[in-house]
């Protein structure tokens, strides 16, 4: 500390009205407040003054609680001292900024003077020689020339006003909402910048317009704004859902409400993905259909099976063309197109078919990326540490529950949770004894060996029902059996799976209500790793087995179709065997439990289950795009009739979840296992595809070539014959696309950024330790001071 | 010099806009304002009128009726701390609960709602109002001094044995649910800008 900065204290006049109108940011006028107070020890504290003090502390417009009783109620517990006489030391702890932030209004204004004047300040650092190195840094920027702790009201909502109009407009509209003051003192706020803006003298009357056109103008540029706005209050309630969602929310709270939002998400993905393969495929295979016409007439099964006369149908991969659509070349060959006709612009079907579905998966990642990404800022907060009771106590509530019922459980339910908290500190300080730990180990191992036990013999015993279907099948095409058998056995194998996948859930919370865990988040997340693991062995299972029997397929001429209608097929059984779990699990349930037990207690609404049924059924439709352009359309079918009959059951059947839920946690997760198992497997799968399998020969777009990725060397080859100019197109794909070097570089690139954030947030939560360490020693220095401010008082008491 | 005349009408517009949204997104509210009382209410709120609702006709709307923190909530917004709202504190009271509303603003009337002897710190009896309201009183004494001190132990990090303003908001901080989705109440149907 070199030099003192140039502060000149004054030593103020009006005592009262200006101590109680401190800037918390304030420090010199802290300073007066000291100053001040050793220039009056020779006057002595009063009765009276007391009074006074309490009189102007109820008269003032602002809030100031008599500050006696609660300088009272600090001292007592902390001190265990009175004094009773002190009123200097009780006006100054009164004034204290901790105690006046949010409460005086001048405090509030000063406040946002000086982070107004700071925002300024931060565009525009000043040099290095105006500043005074002082150890307070506070007092660097401070601009001791317009010092607001000294202004009235008045003067202060005016300095608050120039500071505002030298901001932009955006950042002055959000410091103005952000304002914590009443609607009365905003509006004066809002009249002195106008009165700011345009002085006195020049401001326009509102009925003497420059003309008639410029009122018109103004006019109708005001009526537009209006309905702008109106637009905008409409918005939220235009949004799919809202009312229903609202309601969902009041009754069951923020947790359940994660799972419909997800729900909604995942349908404006497969929307998304639907809208484009629409416009770019399907809407033209449909407008020139190929040569061969379909053979089977529409009977009812194919809804459930996708055979039959679905096969040759726009649904699957088989019936795309794999020519130019509309090429001018071979107009030759249809004489009845008249002359007049309008031009006819090509279209390559096997490249448009390729690059759409590349597109809608490129789109769906980077559409998963940004939402994983925004969900784990705003949940996981940087030095984020235990501090569970204190955010139970005070972010419980859900301020939207508003039915009698509901806030009655929402009541059971904290007070549960904080008994939990309590047990569980309890337990955590007398741990259990050896015993006990040995026998609660022994059945974590053992629920965990049978869980994994239960999944691999589930995958085993799929393995063997594709053997046994195949070879099944095989006897039936011998024979020749009649359509219906046929197909029935088509549906044994999704039958199998949904019915074990099912099974399998109920059964891993069965353990879980078995293991008996200490937290119930722990619990969660156990339940879903068992499901997750079931569900995504047997999809790989399945994988492998699309891949490596193609051949088998050969009776319908294309493997691509066999695959497709086999993950249709297991889409509509996952679909029926939710329902059927929907109306035993939970309908049934709750008549058997009213009508027979007589029991009030309702099922609950499973969150995990239901989350992972949905990434299940979103990883089949990335699965099929491929083959069955068509599937988003079902996935989308099939996510709307889920909503409106998972909100039936919730509204009709099930209670709120007992166990304690972070909505944005969870949702974190299940968009982290959205993108990680699900997109990131199916996204694997189809690139193995177009890279290395070879297609059918005589079906679909891609028929003859060796994989489907060489119809794209075609492409460039053709271009390159076409204009010999256009040889970057060749350069990119062969030293970008197909070079390992670059794909390495870049994944070099991520991982190093990847590095390089961990490292950043490591040096943030040092920061924060070390800031609450200085916090932790301003409060030390805070009660010292006070202290020796007693002690003072004290001395001078006793001496006069 | 005198401002262009693109300017002024600029300014124009914008000064007859700023009080016309005012009174924009406003008429709903005004409805549930003035339901709640027909016979003092008047139609028009352009005047300003000197009029204040007490406590106990807003704690039965059915936005707050269940709510246990009703009357803190209507304290926090009202001028005159005992609970009357003028129409003006009604606005601000459902434009501070609505989604629109910064977060800051938020945790601020969040800490006034649970400071129950508004002396801007959140001490142990605060907290053990708090957490009656939330449990209705099922916890035990003993349950519920434990638990103060386990929150202030947590949450305090000047060690003057209460929150303050700073420790709450750091503390809310780490359940971003809280103010982004839990603090909000089933909203009047209408934006509000301000």
């Amino acid at each position: 500390m070199s030099q003192l900065p140039p502060i000149t204290l004054h030593i103020s006049e009006d005592t009262g009205s200006d101590n109680q109108e401190l800037s918390p940011d304030n420090e010199g006028a802290m300073h007066t407040s000291f100053r001040e107070l050793i220039q009056e020890q020779s006057i002595l504290a009063e009765a009276s003054t007391e009074l006074e003090l309490q009189e102007r502390g109820r008269g003032h417009p602002a809030h100031l609680a008599p500050p006696d009783t609660s300088a009272f109620a600090w001292l007592e517990p902390g001190q265990g001292e009175q004094h009773p006489g002190d009123s200097t030391t009780l006006r100054i702890l009164a004034s204290m900024p901790s105690r006046t932030i949010g409460r005086s209004r001048g405090a509030i204004i000063s406040q946002y003077y000086n982070r107004t004047a700071r925002l300024r300040r931060r565009r525009s650092r000043p040099s290095l020689q105006q500043l005074s190195r002082t150890a307070r840094p506070s007092l660097r920027q401070y601009d001791l020339e317009s010092d607001p702790a000294r202004a009235t009201l008045q003067d202060k909502r005016s300095l608050l006003a120039k500071e505002l109009l030298s901001l932009s407009p955006s950042q002055r509209s959000h410091m103005l909402l952000s304002l914590p003051l009443c609607l009365a003192e905003k509006r004066a706020l809002w009249r002195e910048l106008d009165e700011q803006r345009s002085p006195l003298g020049l401001r326009p009357h509102p009925t003497a317009a420059p003309s008639p056109c410029g009122w018109c103008k103004d006019y109708i540029t005001l009526g537009c704004r209006h309905l702008w706005y109106r637009l905008l209050a409409l918005l939220p309630a235009a949004q799919p859902w809202h009312y229903a969602l609202k309601q969902i929310s009041g009754r069951f709270g923020s947790s359940v409400l994660s799972y419909f939002l997800f729900l909604k998400t995942l349908l404006m993905f497969n929307v998304f993905s639907l809208l484009i393969l629409l416009v770019f495929v399907v809407a033209l295979q449909a407008a020139y259909p190929p040569a061969k016409a379909n053979q089977q007439p529409f009977a009812g099964f194919e809804l459930l099976t996708g055979a039959g006369y679905f096969t040759h149908s726009l649904l699957y991969y088989g019936y795309y063309s794999n020519i130019t659509l509309n090429d001018p070349s071979a107009s030759s060959l249809s004489g009845s197109v008249a002359h007049s006709a309008p031009p006819r612009l090509p279209y390559n079907m096997p490249l448009a078919y390729l690059f759409t579905v590349g597109v809608s998966f490129f789109a769906t990642c980077i559409l998963l990326v940004y939402s994983m990404y925004r969900s784990f800022g705003e949940s996981y907060r940087v030095g984020s540490s235990a501090g569970d009771l204190a955010i139970k106590v005070f972010c419980a509530w859900d301020f939207k529950v508003v039915q009698r019922r509901s806030v009655k459980l929402q009541c059971e339910n904290i007070c549960t949770q904080l008994k939990e908290l309590l047990a569980e500190r309890r337990s955590r300080s007398c741990p259990l004894s050896l015993c006990q730990r040995l026998g609660r180990v022994a059945v974590l191992l053992l629920a965990w060996v049978l869980s994994l036990g239960t999944v691999l013999g589930c995958v085993v015993a799929v393995h063997y029902l594709l053997e046994h279907m195949h070879v099944v099948q095989q006897e039936h095409r011998a024979l020749a059996g009649s359509t219906w058998q046929r197909e029935g056995i088509l549906l044994v194998l999704p039958l199998t799976v949904s019915l074990l996948n099912t099974l399998m859930s109920h059964l891993y919370n069965l353990l879980a209500i078995c293991e008996r865990q200490d937290s119930p988040a722990v619990e969660v997340y156990v339940a879903i790793c068992r499901n997750l693991l079931l569900k995504m062995l047997v999809l790989g299972l399945l994988c492998y087995h699309w891949l490596s029997r193609r051949v088998v397929c050969s009776d319908e001429e294309c493997w691509e179709t066999c695959v497709g209608q086999d993950l249709y097929r297991f889409m509509v059984m996952d679909f029926v065997f939710t329902l059927l779990d929907t109306i035993f699990g939970e309908l049934v349930f709750r008549l058997i439990s009213e009508k027979r037990l007589k029991r009030k207690q309702r099922p609950e609404f499973d969150i995990a289950r239901n989350v992972l049924e949905l990434i299940y059924g979103q990883t089949l439709t990335w699965l099929g795009v491929l083959f069955a352009p068509l599937l988003p359309a079902v996935q989308v079918l099939k996510l709307l009739l889920l909503f409106y009959i998972k909100k039936t059951s919730l509204m009709q059947n099930c209670q709120a979840p007992s166990k304690p839920w972070q909505a944005s946690r969870m949702s974190t997760v299940f968009i982290t296992l959205l993108c990680f198992p699900s997109f990131l497997g199916a996204a694997v799968f189809i690139s193995y595809i177009i890279w290395s399998v070879k297609p059918s020969e005589t079906c679909g777009p891609f028929q003859g070539l060796e994989t489907i990725y060489k119809s794209v060397n075609v492409w460039a080859k053709l271009m390159e014959k076409s204009s010999p100019n256009i040889t970057w197109l060749t350069w990119i794909q062969q030293y970008l696309v197909e070079n390992t070097f670059f794909l390495f570089f870049v994944s070099g690139v991520l991982l190093a950024m990847t590095y390089c954030h961990i490292q950043v947030v490591k040096g943030q939560r040092r920061i924060i330790c070390l800031l609450k360490e200085q916090i932790a020693n301003e409060g030390e220095d805070k009660i010292f001071l006070i202290e020796k401010l007693h002690c003072i008082y004290q001395q001078k008491e006793e001496r006069a | 010099t005198r401002p262009s005349r693109g300017q002024r009408s600029q300014e124009h517009l914008d000064n007859v806009l700023r009080h016309s949204v005012w009174f924009l997104g406003v008429p709903l509210l005004h409805g549930r304002y003035h339901e709640m009382a027909p016979n003092v209410v008047p139609m028009d709120y352009t005047k300003d009128p000197d009029v204040k609702l007490p406590m106990q006709l807003i704690i039965n709307m059915p936005e707050l009726k269940e709510n246990p923190f009703k009357e803190r909530i209507v304290e926090s917004f009202s001028e005159d701390g005992e609970g009357s709202l003028s129409f003006n504190d009604f606005v601000d009271m459902f434009s501070v609960l609505s989604e629109m509303a910064p977060r800051e603003l938020k945790a601020i009337y969040a800490f006034k709602i649970y400071d129950f002897n508004t002396d801007n710190f959140i001490c142990k009896a605060d907290l053990e109002k708090t957490l009656n309201k939330l449990t209705r009183e099922e916890l035990t004494a003993e349950e519920i001094t434990l638990v103060c001190e386990k929150v202030i132990e947590e949450a305090d990090m000047d060690g003057d044995g209460k929150l303050g303003f700073a420790d709450f908001e750091n503390m809310i901080s780490k359940a971003p649910d809280f103010l982004r989705s839990v603090f909000h109440q089933i909203s009047v149907g209408c934006v509000i800008f301000i």
